[in-house]
């Protein structure tokens, strides 16, 4: 240092020192970073000094124990059995199914409604474009709570109750549509029926190998087989016919109406119905947008091109135009899976019992372990989504334009 | 079709001027092209107009023809038509504007609403007369919206337990998209950043946020964020709803600015670093300019995905708009009439964020300063 810069004092000598390091590009990132770390683990140690503190002074303790004591609160909608007397544990496991549920059929029914949206959108018919745009515009400008509990009051106000439900005609007398719920029939199935779950899976292994085999002897003769009509024939077709040569061995429970509510059967809940149709209507106008976009990125020259190559309209759409357009669809439409699946928490607003009102609700409540239960909470929704945003990108991978 | 054409004779240049032909414009041929195509394309017209036959002369009917606007009660409005009961609306719709901010002092949320659009005028339009004057109000309007709803310095102190209604909403949003805009660009910057550390507290922070929904943040920060401060402190509910808004939308607005940073071609970088400029100067000057520009459809949409969102705060118990509607519907007088006071609340939204969006249509095409492809 002095020996460079020999007639500064010894002052000036150390500020220059630090000057040089500051203004030296690589010691200064160096020093930049220390100090953001310094700084980080400073503030989680003072945040958990507060907290070791704080729950001193309240008397509380930071543990998991409470999930084996028992709930002592009922959940209307479970997948698994459940009792007020089964533990927080159980109740967690209960919520977390139930948020996975909705999740599922949200994503179903958003994307076969966002796809057909957007194609619609697009359609050359005037009327039809404009009124997908009417309800993809209004949807997408609504908050998403407040369409949810939109939903709820018609399906709770404007339904029939079970009473009327009854005497009005529906569908063969057996689906019936009413505020506490919509009851249909649960299959039970009898003796012989597994030969045609063994057949449907069997026809589905066929179907796999089948589509190989045919994709095979498209590369190697160019003769096209209609893959797709017999796997369809084989995997609807097979299961179909077994179960009419055995005689329907598939019985059926029906709802009665006892009291004031239908018994048994199967019966999906308003708050499930409520959430699901808002959900995926409300991903569905996003999606719409998405695909829309999506296939408007394609170019002209390649519809074109398709159609010189003589492929109709149809394989053209298959094979040139969907390929491409799932390229730009893809990484939005993951991130509309994952808002869904967010925004399956505001079940709570309706009484839905996910793992938000369950745990994070009612468990919370009664046990007063905020912190250990908001933890289990958020760290559900980081695996959530960090599980979907895995197989997304895997399915990103797969289907990116290959680069010569 | 006549064959005169053929037939009658002109000198050169005598021929008089034909009309074009019929079908080739106007209405006729608009039906003809847009509606009537093809065969799937007439089948889809049938489907529209059944469509619009069924659901709108009900709709209408509803909302419109058999609705009530002035009744006492619900037993009024059923006594004089069958449709919407709009006289409910009527009645409240200034709890759902206001809460409970006391009725004489309502002039200044009123001012401050006025205000807003005065101060929002600069930023959104570069028309905008004395811009550079009026941006200087545009900067020190969260101050004076804060003194005149917070009171104090002479006005009546009003506590944030008495705001509700719309204004609840727009103060959460506001607040959300004016300090999460620069937040996001830091995140941003920072996970674009050179220096790993920098980069991995950034990048964690992001997935954080934008892993979680909102609605855990706010359990967090209602019922867990007091055990993180010292003990015996404590601060308003609304703040700390702001708080935790502002740092979700940013998350969420750091991953659209790192799409528009990551659009910047290289070139540009080393064009700014050959210039001689520093890390913040060439961001503020080449970088960030153009960024930005790119990212203004996804800013918008964060915008209105966060004043959407601001209807969330109703779940830890404060009351918005949508809040001051369902506490209403508690009221026997007027029993079992969610329907008006969803789809009332839902038009304000619709109001307000179709609104952005559309100023964001207008601004990507103000920006677009290449050529249309």
């Amino acid at each position: 240092m002095a020996s460079i810069d020999t007639t500064a004092q010894v002052g000036d000598g150390q500020r220059n020192f630090i000057a040089r390091l500051w203004y030296d590009k690589e010691t200064r990132s160096i020093i930049l970073q220390i100090i953001t770390l310094a700084l980080l683990i400073a503030f989680i140690a003072y945040i958990t000094m507060n907290a070791i503190a704080n729950l001193k002074l309240l008397g509380k303790t930071f543990s998991f124990d409470f999930l084996n004591e028992p709930a002592h609160y009922d959940i209307n909608q479970t997948l698994i059995e459940y009792s007020s007397t089964s533990s927080h544990f159980r109740a967690m496991i209960v919520g977390i199914l139930n948020t996975l549920l909705v999740a599922v059929c949200g994503v179903i029914l958003a994307t076969i409604l966002g796809f057909i949206f957007g194609v619609l959108r697009l359609s050359p018919n005037w009327l039809v474009s404009r009124i997908v745009y009417c309800f993809v515009e209004f949807t997408r400008n609504t908050p998403v709570l407040l369409q949810i509990l939109l939903v709820h009051g018609i399906v709770v106000h404007l339904m029939p109750q079970p009473r009327v439900a009854q005497e009005s005609a529906n569908i063969s007398n057996s689906v019936f549509f009413t505020n506490r719920g919509v009851f249909a029939p649960m299959p039970v199935p009898e003796a012989g029926f597994n030969i045609v779950i063994g057949a449907f899976i069997a026809a589905i292994v066929f179907a796999v190998v089948f589509a190989k085999w045919a994709k095979a002897k498209q590369d190697a003769t160019g003769q096209h087989l209609p893959v797709f009509w017999i796997c369809t024939g084989a995997i609807i077709g097979l299961p179909v016919l077994l179960y009419l040569v055995l005689g329907m061995p598939l019985a059926w429970d029906m709802p009665e109406l006892r009291g004031f509510n239908f018994q048994g059967g199967f019966v999906i809940r308003p708050e499930f119905l409520a959430l699901w149709l808002a959900l995926a209507f409300y991903t569905s106008a996003f999606i719409a947008e998405i695909v829309r976009a999506g296939i408007l990125a394609v170019s002209k020259g390649q519809w074109e091109a398709a159609s010189a190559l003589g492929l109709p309209r149809g394989r053209t759409l298959n094979l040139v135009i969907i390929p491409q357009a799932m390229r730009v669809i893809v990484p939005p439409l993951t991130s509309q899976y994952l808002n869904l699946t967010k925004n399956s928490s505001l079940a709570i607003a309706i009484g839905y019992m996910d793992i938000v009102a369950t745990i994070g609700g009612i468990s919370l409540m009664q046990t007063g372990k905020e912190m250990e239960t908001m933890i289990i909470v958020i760290l559900f929704y980081l695996c959530v989504s960090l599980l979907i945003s895995a197989f997304m990108n895997w399915y990103n991978r797969r289907i990116k334009l290959v680069e010569r | 079709m006549t064959d005169t054409a053929t037939t009658q004779r002109y000198e050169p240049g005598k021929h008089p001027e034909l009309p074009p032909p019929n079908l080739a414009s106007g209405p006729i041929y608009w039906v003809k092209v847009n509606l009537l195509s093809s065969w799937y394309n007439i089948f889809l017209t049938f489907v529209g107009v059944w469509f619009l036959w069924t659901i709108l002369p009900p709709l209408l009917n509803w909302s419109l023809f058999d609705a009530v606007f002035e009744a006492a009660d619900r037993a009024g409005c059923q006594a004089l038509g069958d449709g919407a009961c709009w006289a409910f609306i009527g009645e409240r719709y200034k709890i759902f504007i206001y809460g409970f901010y006391p009725e004489p002092e309502r002039w200044r949320v009123n001012l401050a609403f006025v205000l807003l659009f005065v101060a929002l005028g600069p930023l959104l339009f570069d028309k905008f007369p004395y811009r550079g004057k009026a941006m200087l109000f545009s900067l020190a309007y969260p101050f004076i919206a804060a003194w005149l709803l917070l009171g104090g310095f002479g006005l009546t102190p009003v506590g944030t337990d008495q705001f509700g209604g719309t204004l609840l909403n727009i103060i959460v949003g506001v607040t959300g998209i004016a300090f999460s805009l620069p937040i996001g660009i830091l995140l941003a910057l920072g996970r674009a950043s050179d220096m790993p550390a920098v980069r991995i507290v950034c990048v964690s922070f992001i997935e954080f946020i934008r892993g979680v929904p909102l609605i855990t943040l706010l359990f967090v920060a209602s019922t867990m964020l007091s055990y993180f401060l010292p003990p015996g402190t404590s601060f308003d509910l609304l703040l700390r709803v702001l708080i935790m808004v502002t740092l979700f939308s940013s998350g969420y607005m750091a991953e659209v600015i790192r799409g528009g940073l990551q659009a910047i071609p290289r070139g540009q970088y080393e064009a700014a670093d050959s210039m001689g400029l520093k890390y913040w100067q060439s961001m503020r000057l080449i970088v960030l300019p153009q960024a930005l520009k790119i990212s203004i459809p996804g800013i918008v949409n964060t915008f209105i995905g966060l004043f959407k969102d601001t209807t969330l705060v109703i779940i830890i118990g404060l009351l918005d708009i949508l809040g001051m509607g369902r506490a209403s519907l508690a009221d026997s007088k007027w029993a079992g009439l969610s329907n008006e006071v969803y789809i009332s609340i839902a038009v304000f939204f619709f109001l307000f964020c179709f609104a952005m969006s559309r100023y964001s249509l207008y601004l990507e095409s103000k920006l677009q300063t290449g050529h249309k492809t």
